[in-house]
């Protein structure tokens, strides 16, 4: 069967109109279910040579994960994490909805190398459509009688951290939602039913049956070396074509949103990473990149695959501010840095937003930025506070006459652009 | 042995704040009342403040452990 060839991977695992492709047509577009016949070492050692990182966000080795669940002993768990916790991504709900065979392949083909007692996919409860998908997905797998493993869908909760590692077990559990747990031990150590967990994001999952069925070469054949193969990415704002892309490792902002048919009117700034993630000035666009090194050289990260195009009419701080009070109501509410620090945070912000700020904002919020970084559980509020840092950096023109007394620029009622659920404007 | 590494349970921490009456050399609280630790290695005469404050704190949430949380420099 020959190898997809180009960037349409993913994409080109979907049915047209968002519409998934049935077993049959699925394995007629890309061959047999991958080889089921390695064990840990060696699918680890196929990651390892591909080079995939995780898709959720952190952008961790996926080999490393695999090694360091598969050396244990004990009944493992294996974990596909589709609880897209980002108002601005959607890219897991298309996977799961329109491709839920790529994602179920790599599921199958790791629950069976590590010999898994246990396979979950979590699915959002509120993604009908995507749950739909991935039932019939089963059904079909069932009935065809090549899955060696059973898989189980369970519907999660939504929210920010909901589907945050230590979160996402100890919902499977049985404990709340959206409730990160301290760590160490960590998931690979004691996940589900304090068993060895291996958590990945969807699309991960789907790199990984690809790889099993192609290899390691092929998936080197896009991207560049240090940022093999390819990512998903939402795109959304001020461009003339929002939605998810299918974009090469390693490759630029430009090419993304030529891709995307160019921006719509005149930008200001990017937002990438999403909601944890970095603003930038639209004058550095020409020159950034989104791969790894490029981004952590300028103090960002591509995160779980998010750009937004602030358009020239919008107020980079008053849609900070938006976005803070969420970040800050998303708080698990376990930690007093996270709990207290974003609602300080967001509180500011929306007074800046307002003109209204008192003397010394700005000096309030870096401290407290730097004063909340990293204490919490989790990493949600090193996120927000990297969002926030960075907005004080992109909008610094703004920010001045925010400082100063004045009122937003943009007029009131005016339409946001940050997606936040709930928003009229938000189709979820 | 190499020295200890104070680190904070932050669930667990409900910013009683004594850790930083005992320890003010590595603990400071923040606006809010919440412990900023200095996560440095901790040497010689200071480990008895250590543990006096990991002692005192009335919900266990202070720690004195052998190694440095990933991403800690010793």
């Amino acid at each position: 069967m020959a190898p997809p060839t180009g960037l349409r991977r993913l994409l080109g695992g979907m049915g047209n109109d968002g519409n998934w492709l049935s077993l049959s047509e699925h394995i007629e577009r890309f061959g047999d279910s991958p080889a089921s016949a390695m064990g840990a070492e060696e699918l680890a050692r196929l990651l390892d040579d591909s080079g995939l990182r995780g898709r959720g966000g952190a952008g961790f080795p996926a080999a490393v994960k695999v090694r360091a669940v598969g050396s244990r002993r004990g009944r493992l768990v294996v974990v596909a994490n589709g609880a897209e916790g980002e108002p601005a991504s959607s890219k897991d709900r298309l996977l799961l909805t329109a491709a839920p065979h790529l994602v179920l392949d790599g599921v199958g083909l790791v629950a069976e190398a590590l010999d898994v007692g246990e396979a979950i996919v979590c699915v959002k409860r509120v993604d009908a459509a995507a749950h739909e998908a991935v039932a019939q997905a089963l059904v079909e797998r069932a009935e065809a009688g090549t899955e060696r493993c059973e898989i189980e869908l369970v519907a999660v909760a939504s929210g920010y951290v909901a589907g945050e590692e230590s979160a996402l077990v100890n919902e499977l559990n049985g404990g709340p939602p959206g409730r990160p747990t301290f760590v160490p031990p960590r998931p690979f150590q004691s996940g589900v039913g304090g068993r060895p967990t291996l958590i990945q994001n969807v699309e991960t999952f789907a790199h990984i049956g690809l790889i099993g069925r192609f290899g390691s070469e092929w998936y080197r054949e896009q991207g560049t070396p240090e940022d093999p193969g390819t990512h998903l990415v939402t795109l959304s704002g001020a461009v003339q074509s929002p939605g998810v892309y299918e974009m090469e490792g390693g490759g630029s902002l430009e090419d993304l949103i030529g891709a995307a048919g160019g921006v719509a009117g005149e930008v200001q700034a990017y937002l990438i990473g999403g909601y944890g993630g970095t603003w930038f000035d639209a004058a550095l666009a020409p020159r950034l990149g989104l791969g790894h090194a490029d981004m952590r050289a300028v103090g960002g990260a591509l995160g779980p695959g998010i750009v937004v195009v602030l358009p020239a009419g919008a107020c980079g701080i008053a849609e900070t501010a938006r976005v803070l009070r969420f970040m800050a109501e998303e708080s698990s509410g376990q930690c007093g840095p996270c709990v207290h620090g974003l609602a300080a945070v967001a509180y500011e912000l929306e007074e800046l937003a307002a003109g209204v700020a008192g003397p010394g904002a700005v000096d309030r919020l870096e401290r407290w930025c730097a004063d909340i970084d990293r204490r919490g559980a989790c990493s949600h509020p090193d996120g927000a506070v990297r969002m926030v840092r960075s907005c004080l950096t992109a909008f610094s023109a703004d920010l001045a006459q925010h400082e100063s007394g004045h009122a937003c620029r943009v007029p009131h009622g005016a339409r946001e652009v940050l997606p936040l659920p709930g928003d009229l404007a938000w189709a979820g | 042995m190499s020295p200890p590494h104070l680190r904070v349970n932050p669930i667990t921490c409900t910013g009683h704040g004594i850790c930083a009456e005992l320890f003010p050399e590595r603990i400071r609280l923040d606006d809010w009342g919440y412990p900023v630790i200095d996560e440095a290695p901790v040497h010689g005469d200071l480990i008895d403040h250590a543990q006096r404050a990991v002692e005192a704190c009335p919900t266990m949430a202070l720690l004195l452990e052998a190694r440095a949380r990933a991403g800690v420099e010793d």
